[in-house]
């Protein structure tokens, strides 16, 4: 075919973005204007009463019209007002259940504590104790007996070797066949589960997990309970449901009858520890029967306590007892005091012969085994000590964190008074520790606490015990000292816990006393001025572990440190610890650890500015860059760190470079073109490439420029058919696509090089594009094409849309040479001819939509750049729009706004030749 | 309208003195002879209960050997045509509470291995229990109440247990049949209790299975409870105490 002659269309870029530009017109205040009552000059984030909230500024207030949205959150909605309704359902409801006020700490919360604190790996197993060999049972009404007391077949199955999840599982089905069989009716069959489940209770075979183990049953007890209770309050609710303050003489006959079958019932449980504990769970039942039910009851079952040999279990049988006893009468404080003395009157069975050999047997220390009772203790004395009156007993107080706070003093002469043989001091210190962390003692004493709480602490032998002291009293330290005393104690745990690498056992403390640490102190020069944090540190030697605490540090740091930092002694420590993270990464780290990673120590070296001293920023880059080689992220944001900094210099020398700027802008060009082949993705390396040459271009660093967009251009080739992008494989067609437009528009102030041919860059990336092997059956290369006549065009303009300031472009370098316009004209032609063979092989392959479309962008491109003057080119524009329009895939308002454009445009001066063209294009109908 | 008191025989290898005793009977005519309306009729109706001659009304009772038990029956005696229609149902009986009240006798306990019958007795390790009960003359519907010490005992204790016992005697040809059937056992102590603490004895009566002590000339059912200490060598040691329950 014979070449198409190209011209450009000349240019007047001012007066086309004057005519642009809309006609501003002025508007008064006073003047009516749709968006100004939205405007909000004052918000209030309370929920309900937005309505005011979005006052219309000033004069317009009046004026401004209803917001029908705000009228409907004005906090009456329907929705809200039934919320609230059924709010105050609950709440009443609460009340009624709960006769204790908020400043009791529920048992849910301590629930999850327990389940937290006491945890075993060693095998559990549920098995039905064998009824009593040897009783005084006799063999021919056993079966008659038992009948209460067991499952029926099958569910009665020796389950042994539990894990600790496996066994809460199980327990957890328990729960649900629990109230499957009640909702089905099978009122029996519940009550032999929660007896099954009680009699677990007896058995402290995993002792560690007894407290747990607890834990769990009771859960299904309450659930029993609440069934029981709930299934008599409603038989009586007929007509009209009970008031709260319902008293016996309500309650009908049935109701009664039924429940007293439940105490009948519960009372033949041959067995102590299920008679007892499912009688405590329907206690609250008592108000259904008669008035001082629960009163009798109570200390009734309290004393039945006593018959419990186990010490153990005896004492959390007494915290259930004064759990329920709390919930359903608060006031009976008889019962919670006599469980208390019963509770101190049977502590010497913890020494008898059958708990040592228990103990000997599960190899269970007496400390240990001491720490089990704790959160049955501790529930108890917190039942008794609730809103006792002042004064009442002191024991009863001695155990809320501020009472122990105020007499700190006190308590570490008694602890120091003890006999070390009953139990060991560190214990209690540990407490009074736990106690310290929460309360806080008189100013004036602190010191000493500390002093004498260390003087012991310090002469624990054992490794593991120290370290669990410790561990506790790093909070006091923090909350109320210094770092030179947090620094000596740091010091005392490393003298510590150094010996025969004692620390291996110690991790999880170690890694709460930095979490501790972190939590009071946030200035980071304060925290790596200790001298004995990073000694610490080098305790974690296991990988993982001393990974997370550098995790844990460096979140702390990027959520804390606020103003940016030279401060050595900072950045020497992060420099360390970003360091290990850094080397923890190898061949087997997961991506998502490694983003992680790298999210961190890019954060800490976006923080880091050493100010005007743009030196020392890049050296930093430089060491950082060396440091960091293996995480490409924190290489990618070096390279914008020093991007930025050459971009910084040149804000402050104001565009004008000294020598020494000019080298030093070169030398951030020079550190980013040999930091980024590096880089493994290849759009990483194209875009920064593009960036970095934009930088230097800016920094008028034209041979840097050059070199960057240069070896842009020679990686071309290496961009693979499909990338990886969130782990799933795309075609990178649309990537690189969108690259080369944008390296298309920096290439326009991109003056030519001395030595090279005119253009030579864009013709050596449109020689990259036509070499480069595009996906079968697609328009890519050609929608290149077509996108750099636009830029061709803008080329040949005698002075160009936009240049960088101090930097001439080929506009000025050439001043519109004839010879340099026709280069870029066969350059066009060229370019025109290639898509127009296309067109053509698109027209033999029936792919019309696709040659439809791309005709069309080729005529938008004629008609915005080309000179249509000239007759090939605007015939050639005729043809294409037809082209474009032959099998109707043209969206008709495309084409009908485009057919308006022309037509505007042949109004301008120099534009009427459009009007001739504009007659021979047609809208194809749709018939 | 008839009411009749049967006892049966629940073993037929026992040889009884007597057949069933007939107590009480009763006839009494709730609807005169005549049609009944189609649908659902109700006929209200109430009767006292007159015993035969000297007989007295005893307590509703299942046991062994003894059952007391009330039945009504309701017969409808139809035209020739029709088959007659009958129904019958159990009814229990409570009697009048006692009027008197009931004097509680408490007792006093010491077991050591020297108080027991057993002939063991010398092997048995060294144990002192003590303990008492508020009352062995016991109102039905209210618990057996009392306590258990353990002083000392050289052998762990590994349960101790509260056997409640029922004794029925039936006069026979040779002389007369006792038997004693456990009808329950509950645990009021597990492990090894603390030495020197009062554990509490408590047992509420089973309300199926017993009833007011009854002694007639025929026949007699009685209770007694066993305190029973189980000790860790499985050694049984066991203190019986015969009750007396009334209804108040």
């Amino acid at each position: 075919s014979s070449v198409m002659p190209w011209r450009s269309h000349g240019r007047n870029y001012d007066t086309e973005l004057q005519r642009c530009r809309l006609e501003a017109a002025l508007v008064d205040f006073g003047d009516y204007h749709p968006l100004k009552p939205i405007m909000v000059t004052d918000t209030k984030t309370r929920r309900g009463t937005r309505k005011g909230s979005t006052s219309s500024s000033s004069s317009s207030s009046s004026s401004a019209p209803p917001d029908p949205l705000s009228s409907m959150l004005d906090g009456t909605d329907p929705l809200s007002m039934f919320a609230a309704a059924s709010d105050l359902g609950r709440r009443k409801r609460e009340k009624e259940e709960e006769a204790v006020g908020p400043d009791f700490e529920p048992w849910s919360l301590k629930r999850g504590e327990i389940l937290a604190r006491f945890t075993t790996t060693e095998k559990l197993s549920i098995v039905r104790k064998a009824t009593s060999q040897g009783s005084a049972v006799s063999e021919k009404v056993r079966t008659r007996l038992e009948e209460l007391d067991d499952l029926e077949e099958g569910s009665q199955r020796e389950l042994l070797n539990l894990s600790q999840q496996d066994y809460a599982n199980r327990i957890e089905e328990l729960n649900q066949s629990l109230k499957e069989a009640w909702s089905s009716d099978q009122k029996v069959k519940a009550l032999k589960i929660v007896i099954q489940c009680s009699k677990l209770l007896s058995d402290n075979s995993v002792i560690q997990f007894y407290p747990s183990k607890f834990v769990l049953i009771t859960d299904i007890l309450d659930t029993f309970g609440r069934l029981v209770y709930d299934r008599i309050w409603t038989m009586c609710s007929d007509p009209r449901p009970l008031p709260d303050n319902f008293t016996v003489e309500d309650v009908n006959d049935t109701a009664k009858e039924t429940c007293l079958n439940w105490f009948y019932k519960i009372a033949s449980i041959r067995e102590l520890l299920p008679r007892l504990y499912v009688e405590a769970a329907i206690l609250k039942c008592n108000r259904f029967l008669n008035k001082s039910g629960i009163q009798e009851t109570l200390p009734r079952l309290s004393a039945m306590v006593r018959g419990i040999g186990d010490p153990l279990v005896a004492a959390y049988a007494r915290a259930y007892l004064c759990r329920v006893g709390m919930e359903v009468a608060p006031h009976l404080k008889d019962s919670l005091n006599r469980n208390f003395f019963d509770l101190l009157g049977t502590f010497r069975q913890i020494s008898s012969e059958n708990v040592r050999a228990q103990l000997v047997l599960q190899r269970v220390e007496m400390p240990e085994y001491l720490t089990l009772y704790s959160p049955a203790i501790s529930w108890i004395l917190q039942c008794i000590a609730y809103r006792a009156p002042e004064g009442h007993n002191l024991i009863m107080r001695a155990f809320r964190p501020e009472f122990v706070a105020a007499r700190a003093t006190d308590f570490i002469g008694m602890i120091k008074d003890c006999d070390e043989a009953g139990f060991p001091k560190h214990l209690l210190f540990g407490s009074l520790g736990r106690s310290l962390a929460s309360a806080d003692p008189p100013e004036s004493e602190r010191l000493t606490i500390l002093n004498e709480a260390w003087k012991v602490i310090t002469k624990v032998r054992s490794p593991q015990d120290y370290i669990n002291c410790a561990e506790i009293w790093v909070e006091f330290t923090c909350r109320h000292f210094t770092k030179r005393e947090v620094n000596t104690i740091l010091a005392d745990i490393i003298k510590h816990m150094t010996p025969d690498r004692a620390f291996e056992d110690a991790y999880p403390q170690l890694q709460s006393v930095i979490r501790k640490i972190l939590t009071y102190f946030h200035d980071f020069s304060v925290l790596f001025s200790m001298e004995r944090f990073l000694p610490f540190l080098d305790m974690f030697q296991k990988d993982s572990v001393r990974v997370e605490v550098c995790k844990s540090i460096m979140e702390v740091f990027i959520k804390h440190q606020v103003e940016l930092t030279r401060d050595p002694v900072i950045l020497n420590a992060m420099l360390h610890i970003c360091k290990t993270m850094h080397d923890s990464v190898n061949a087997l780290t997961l991506e998502d650890e490694k983003r992680s990673l790298a999210l961190l120590i890019i954060g800490f070296i976006r923080m880091v500015s050493f100010g005007r001293d743009f030196e020392q920023q890049l050296s930093f880059c430089v060491e950082a860059r060396a440091t960091f080689c293996n995480l490409e992220p924190v290489l990618v944001q070096l390279i914008h760190t020093v991007n930025q900094l050459a971009m910084e210099t040149r804000r402050v020398m104001r565009g004008n470079h000294s020598r020494k700027t000019a080298a030093f802008v070169r030398a951030c060009a020079a550190y980013s073109f040999i930091t980024i082949p590096s880089l493994s993705s290849i759009f990483s390396r194209l875009s920064l490439y593009l960036l970095s040459g934009q930088v230097a271009l800016a920094n008028q660093c034209l041979s840097q420029a050059d070199a960057f967009l240069k070896a842009a251009v020679s990686i071309l080739p290496e961009v693979p058919r499909s990338i990886s992008v969130e782990g799933k494989l795309r075609s990178s067609e649309s990537f690189l696509v969108d690259f080369i437009n944008s390296f298309l528009a920096t290439l326009l102030v991109i003056p030519d090089h001395p030595e090279h041919g005119v253009l030579y860059l864009v013709r050596g990336l449109l020689n990259m594009v036509q070499d480069y092997t595009w996906e079968d059956n697609s328009d890519a290369k050609v929608r290149v094409y077509i996108s750099a006549l636009p830029l061709l065009a803008a080329m040949s303009q005698e002075t160009y849309l936009y240049s960088i300031p101090k930097v001439d472009s080929n506009d000025t370098l050439y001043g519109g040479d004839p010879k340099f316009l026709s280069e870029i004209n066969k350059l066009c032609e060229t370019l025109i001819g290639q898509i127009l063979d296309h067109l053509k092989t698109l027209g033999r392959d029936e792919s019309t939509r696709r040659q439809g479309a791309l005709a069309f962008s080729l005529f938008g491109v004629l008609l915005a750049h080309g000179d249509l003057r000239n007759n090939k080119l605007s015939q050639l524009a005729v043809n294409l729009w037809n082209l474009s329009h032959k099998h109707g895939c043209c969206e008709t308002r495309t084409s009908v706004r485009t057919l308006e454009f022309i037509k505007h445009q042949t109004q301008q001066p120099d534009m009427t030749h459009l009007s001739d063209m504009v007659q021979r294009l047609t809208l194809q109908s749709r018939t | 309208m008839s009411v009749t008191l049967d006892i049966r025989l629940k073993r037929a290898n026992k040889v009884y003195l007597e057949g069933p005793i007939q107590l009480i009977s009763s006839n009494i005519e709730v609807a005169k002879a005549g049609k009944i309306p189609g649908g659902k009729t109700e006929i209200p109706f109430e009767f006292p209960l007159h015993t035969k001659g000297n007989k007295v009304l005893y307590e509703t009772y299942h046991g062994v050997f003894v059952n007391i038990q009330y039945t009504l029956r309701c017969d409808m005696k139809r035209s020739l045509l029709a088959k007659d229609l009958s129904r019958s149902c159990e009814f229990i009986v409570h009697c009048q509470p006692q009027k008197s009240k009931v004097i509680p006798t408490p007792v006093n306990f010491t077991i050591t291995p020297d108080t027991l019958q057993s002939r063991e007795k010398n092997s048995l390790p060294k144990f002192l229990i003590r303990g008492h009960l508020d009352a062995t003359n016991c109102v039905i519907s209210l618990p057996l109440t009392g306590e258990v010490v353990v002083e000392n005992s050289d052998v762990p204790i590994k349960s101790i247990e509260l056997q409640l016992v029922r004794v029925e005697t039936c006069g026979c040809a040779e002389g007369y049949a006792r038997d004693a059937t456990e009808i329950q056992n509950i645990q009021i102590a597990e492990g090894d209790v603390c030495h020197s603490l009062a554990i509490p004895i408590y047992m509420i009566f089973p309300r199926l299975f017993t009833c007011p002590t009854l002694e007639t000339t025929n026949f007699k059912v009685e209770f007694e409870v066993n305190v029973v200490v189980v000790l860790h060598d499985d050694h049984l040691i066991t203190e019986s105490f015969p009750l007396k329950l009334c209804r108040l």
